[in-house]
């Protein structure tokens, strides 16, 4: 089965300078997208990937990561709505590049899809009452 | 078929009152018809909730021991710039303040994270706050410093006045350029990318009393989660603008002055509010009762959002530059739908007034009457209407000679 995931790695210092999503593709046939990097010298790296490929083979991937030592999270965590501040005005449904904010026609609310996030971190600053928070 | 508000506070004291909300109105008064609707409503609720820059607080802070005279010093609450230039313990505070020693549009588009806004905010959310005065020190106010924390409830007044708020219809704001600007009506992408508009329309107060019927100084109103009342016409108040044949403006026109006591409203209705590239600022909840004293004033009521029109305006070129220039107009409804076509081009929309919070306000205003808490007021005066002849006025700049 053909799994399509959107993950962030976290790099401890001791890793920055290894290449490692190299492995992804050369050794466990993954297909990666990255849609996010920051890797600075002596400081932890970051990456946000979308990684595509047969379900074991992501598996034994992840695997492999993990006992390199990186720390995966799923993006779906990081990017999240604080429901207290959030008024539902809508400036974020036309900024977001991927659609993850929508507007209900009936009840005027502002739905977020957690699930089309990229992380690129647009809305973050256009959100008049800061709602939205990014926990890496 | 006429009513006074006398009469309405009559039945609102008995439990009696009809109330409904500015979006129910439409509903009701299509399947009663406007004779039969007027009769029975005796009050229509509106609400909005947006950013609304004009808008600040001012407090009393009481004497420190040894006194200090603030009047002709500097203030700052959490760090942000308070007006000192009225007497030895009032302070004024703008929703537009900022710290000094921050980066505004050094860095930009600035981020604009904390501000006058969020001061009111946290000071109605009973937050401490701290306050930093510098002063001259005089005979009878010999101190000349202060740092303490202050809070809310400890003030022997604290109010909340906004020269300019709840806008009667606005400009919908669109960027002709290639690059992305940040405006107050907040981020707009290259090349028609986006619009954006600040309003609830149909349930918008002044949208409901087009030509200032019922509304004047002295009005009781929802303000910030409590109650105000209207202090005066707002700022640059234009009744004057063009107007449909239902006598809805099409362009910005009337505003209000609005004041109301801080201490019984709540954060929730005052939200600061931050605008990437432009500035700090405050998010109020407004709302208006309409006493239904007329079938005209009951028909202006039922104006629905594909009546009201509003202008789309450049913001890249012409509004910074003055040119008065409408690209399009388009309905509120069209608004709301998510796109607009312009020129050819499907546009998507964003609103920056929450719609769905405009609603909670005109029902807690409508629970309020008809629970008996809350009765109308009335005006001492009407705000200016159209046979005022009042118009906003570009500035008059001339050299200042040698």
């Amino acid at each position: 089965m053909i799994v399509s995931k959107k993950i962030v790695l976290h790099f401890p210092v001791r890793l920055v300078d290894r290449s490692i999503v190299y492995h992804l593709i050369k050794d466990y046939d993954l297909e990666l997208n990255i849609m996010k990097a920051s890797i600075i010298p002596d400081a932890e790296g970051l990456m946000v990937i979308e990684v595509r490929g047969e379900q074991t083979n992501y598996d034994k991937g992840v695997k492999y990561l993990t006992e390199t030592g990186v720390r995966i999270q799923s993006l779906a965590q990081n990017v999240m709505r604080n429901d207290d501040k959030c008024t539902h005005c809508g400036a974020c449904v036309t900024v977001c590049p991927t659609k993850a904010f929508k507007l209900d026609l009936e009840t005027r609310l502002i739905s977020f899809d957690a699930s089309k996030c990229i992380a690129c971190g647009l809305c973050l600053k256009a959100c008049p009452p800061r709602a939205m928070e990014l926990h890496f | 078929m006429s009513k006074t508000i006398e009469e309405i506070n009559k039945k609102i004291k008995k439990g009696e009152a009809v109330v409904v909300n500015a979006e129910e109105i439409i509903e009701i008064a299509r399947e009663k018809g406007i004779k039969k609707a007027a009769r029975d409503v005796d009050v229509v609720t509106t609400g909005t909730f947006g950013p609304m820059c004009s808008s600040g607080a001012y407090f009393n802070i009481g004497h420190s021991n040894p006194r200090i005279k603030l009047g002709g010093g500097k203030a700052y609450l959490n760090d942000v710039n308070a007006y000192a230039g009225f007497a030895a313990t009032d302070l004024l505070i703008g929703a537009n303040a900022l710290p000094d020693d921050d980066p505004r549009n050094k860095i930009y588009p600035g981020e604009f994270n904390y501000g006058g806004g969020h001061v009111i905010e946290d000071l109605v959310a009973g937050k401490d706050i701290r306050l930093s005065v510098t002063a001259y020190g005089t005979d009878c106010y010999p101190r000349k410093k202060l740092e303490t924390l202050i809070n809310i409830k400890d003030l022997n007044e604290a109010v909340l006045f906004n020269p300019r708020n709840a806008y009667q219809n606005y400009n919908a704001a669109i960027n002709m350029s290639s690059k992305v600007i940040y405006t107050y009506m907040g981020i707009l992408k290259p090349n028609m990318g986006n619009i954006n508009f600040s309003t609830s329309g149909q349930l918008s107060p002044l949208l409901n009393d087009p030509y200032y019927r019922t509304i004047g100084i002295g009005t009781k109103i929802f303000l910030g989660g409590g109650i105000g009342y209207v202090a005066w016409n707002g700022t640059q108040h234009n009744p004057s603008a063009p107007r449909n044949e239902k006598g809805v403006p099409t362009r910005g026109s009337g505003t209000l002055a609005l004041i109301g006591d801080l201490k019984q409203m709540n954060s929730y209705w005052l939200r600061g509010t931050s605008m990437m590239g432009y500035g700090a600022t405050l998010t109020v909840g407004v709302g208006i009762p309409i006493p239904i004293l007329s079938e005209e004033i009951l028909e202006y009521t039922t104006v629905t959002d594909a009546d009201i029109v509003a202008p789309v305006v450049d913001y890249s070129s012409d509004y910074p530059n003055m040119v008065s220039n409408t690209l399009a107009e388009v309905s509120y409804a069209d608004l709301k739908s998510g796109k607009v076509e312009i020129d050819g081009k499907q546009v998507p929309t964003a609103s920056l007034s929450s719609y769905s919070r405009a609603i909670i306000i005109a029902d807690t205003l409508k629970d309020w009457i008809k629970n008996g808490r809350f009765l109308l007021t009335e005006p001492a005066e009407l705000i200016p209407g159209i046979e005022s002849g009042l118009n906003t006025k570009p500035m008059n700049e001339r050299p200042i000679p040698d």
